[in-house]
């Protein structure tokens, strides 16, 4: 019995672990639609641009792992600048629905490209790392180092938000668009700024996945979904319910894994999220 | 005049079969007229506001359902359509019910549906021992010694066959989606899709009405998926269900026009186009471009969303109905 508890603790710490990750990887998204009231459904295809980036300038082209994964991270922000405005900006005075499936356009279409550049092969870095050991249990070290990085860039995101002047206009034009121009907050730039925020930031998911994770075209697909959701528990928009849904579903599906397999977590979570829709339909944290 | 010419493009598709055409090319023709019904099917609940990114698990039940029934215990994939088709509405009433009874509308509706295909999809990989898991399914062949039809098994080695069983299927989806057109439920969910409160203010019961079209909806569609395991003679869970085939026909059906009868099977014509004509016009170099057809109909829809957002179908009957129109001038 003893033996049997010290696993399942192991679970409950894995679960935290990947919960810093998730919450990560739901806040850029949540970021965005609580801005622009835009859910970006490619969202994974570009967190799979910038591990295919960072794969790229580290093994390719031979540059420092730090300075790929620097540049990984510019390169998904300006991305996201681009989707922003080439693609969202003309349809964001069209309805919501038309607004979530060009993102969709732009979901095939990088996962096409993704194709055609690297062929449908899996990759990897190639980096090796000593899991680290406390007690019986074992940790994989790209998931602290993931865990801890997730934690920074979640609190840097809060201080920017809440310290800086972009960040409070942000967060102005978030409340109300149609009085922050006058204002004299430019809404457009904004909008821009904040994508550009929301890339970065899946930018830095992008470094954290593809030291855990082999790069393959459709990788995408394998985490997008469960992005959504997070971000749609929490309430969509609300960054603090984000957080919280991430731990939660990375505990469903760490614990869940532990007990069945490991795909009946994921039905476990996604089950979860089904009934808390019906029981909170504006997410666990959302207002009325 | 104008009233004969769809008859008469029915009976000129009714002969494709007997004009010796290849068996690839009578592939392509069943495969579009397989994927029109399923996209029309999608289209009966998606023109009228419930936007699902879920139907993969409707394919997927069918799919599996009358695959897993006969490998298993050898029931004939006729009554594994029924248990589908049971199976199915029940899902879409348990997902439904919910939903709308507590206006989940919108992005909302649109991710809780993603979170069910996706829950299929996982059903089917987990269950690995008793459905093959990713590897995919095959159903046992009827068709030993040499015979090359098995009614019982629904399972036909002529193409031919195939052809007219796709054809009468895709018709009857084209019948219930003009049904559903000329019907009070039609102006009804219309009303609701614009101010549900309002629609609900003058009498119109919005969970029943809603939850009417999504189990027709959701039933076709599984029934398309038993169509297609048994055609292909092969399913896995990638291309039957989860987010990938569910955002398929969405799209299929935007690119088509999501608000007039043929635009969803316009739709599938013009995916599958796209892709042969790559093929045909790449020639030998097809094999290098693994994913081009992809790429540019991922670009496609952009522009379509943004330029065309009735579809290609329901912009080229606006055009044709504005051609003659004399213009008057505002003065």
């Amino acid at each position: 019995m003893d033996v049997f508890d010290i696993f399942l603790l192991e679970a409950v710490l894995n679960g935290i672990l990947l919960g810093g990750l998730l919450a990560l990887l739901s806040l850029g998204l949540n970021l965005i639609f609580g801005v622009i009231d835009v859910v970006w459904i490619c969202y994974a295809e570009l967190i799979m641009i910038g591990m295919y980036a960072v794969y790229m300038l580290h093994v390719q082209l031979g540059w420092p792992l730090l300075a790929a994964m620097a540049a990984g991270v510019g390169i998904v922000a300006v991305l996201g600048a681009l989707l922003h405005q080439f693609i969202i900006r003309p349809v964001l005075a069209a309805e919501p629905i038309n607004q979530l499936l060009v993102t969709g356009g732009v979901l095939f279409f990088l996962q096409a490209a993704a194709t055609l550049a690297f062929g449908i092969e899996f990759r990897n870095l190639g980096v090796r790392m000593a899991p680290v050991a406390i007690g019986e249990m074992s940790f994989s070290a790209p998931r602290i180092i993931a865990f801890a990085v997730a934690v920074a860039g979640v609190a840097a995101t809060y201080l920017f938000l809440t310290r800086t002047y972009v960040g409070t206009a942000i967060r102005a034009i978030s409340q109300d668009r149609q009085i922050m121009p006058l204002m004299g907050a430019d809404p457009d730039r904004l909008f821009v700024i904040t994508s550009a925020i929301g890339g970065a930031l899946a930018g830095l998911a992008a470094c954290l996945l593809v030291l855990q994770y082999d790069i393959h075209p459709a990788i995408g697909l394998s985490f997008g979904p469960i992005t959504f959701l997070i971000c749609v528990l929490g309430g969509l928009g609300n960054l603090v319910g984000g957080l919280v849904a991430a731990f939660i579903f990375a505990q469903f599906i760490s614990v869940g894994g532990f007990f069945f397999h490991i795909e009946w977590g994921y039905v476990l979570a996604f089950v979860f999220f089904i009934a808390v829709m019906f029981w909170r339909p504006q997410g666990i944290l959302g207002g009325k | 005049m104008a009233r004969a010419l769809p008859w008469a493009g029915l009976v000129l598709l009714a002969l494709v079969p007997l004009s010796g055409i290849g068996n690839y090319p009578l592939h392509l023709v069943i495969s579009c007229l397989l994927w029109a019904y399923v996209y029309t099917s999608w289209s009966i609940m998606g023109r009228l506001g419930l936007v699902s990114f879920g139907h993969g698990a409707f394919l997927g039940i069918g799919a599996y359902a009358a695959v897993m029934l006969w490998n298993h215990w050898g029931v004939s994939p006729w009554l594994g359509a029924v248990a589908a088709i049971a199976v199915s509405a029940l899902v879409a009433l348990a997902i439904g019910f919910p939903c709308f009874r507590f206006k989940i509308v919108g992005h909302y509706f649109a991710l809780v549906t993603l979170a069910l295909s996706e829950v299929t999809r996982l059903v089917i990989v987990a269950l690995r021992d008793q459905t093959g898991g990713s590897l995919g399914a095959t159903p046992n062949t009827a068709l030993a010694q040499g015979n090359t039809w098995s009614l019982g098994a629904l399972q036909f080695s002529e193409k031919v066959v195939w052809f007219y069983i796709i054809l009468v299927v895709w018709l009857g989806g084209l019948w219930v989606w003009a049904r559903i057109d000329r019907s009070m439920t039609r102006l009804a969910l219309e009303a609701i899709s614009q101010e549900e409160d309002a629609a609900a203010s003058v009498g119109i019961n919005v969970t029943k009405t809603k939850l009417f079209v999504t189990v027709v909806s959701a039933v076709m569609t599984s029934l398309g998926g038993v169509l297609y395991a048994q055609y292909q003679l092969y399913i896995n869970p990638e291309t039957v269900s989860g987010i990938g085939i569910s955002l398929q026909m969405v799209f299929g059906v935007i690119a088509g026009g999501m608000y007039v009868m043929l635009g969803p099977t316009v739709g599938a014509v013009f995916t599958l186009l796209l892709a042969e004509g790559l093929r045909l016009a790449l020639g030998e170099h097809f094999k290098q471009f693994p994913a081009l057809d992809l790429a540019i109909y991922g670009l496609l829809l952009v522009l379509f969303i943004i330029y065309l957002p009735k579809g290609i179908l329901g912009a080229a009957l606006d055009a044709w109905k504005n051609r003659d129109v004399p213009q008057f001038s505002e003065k």
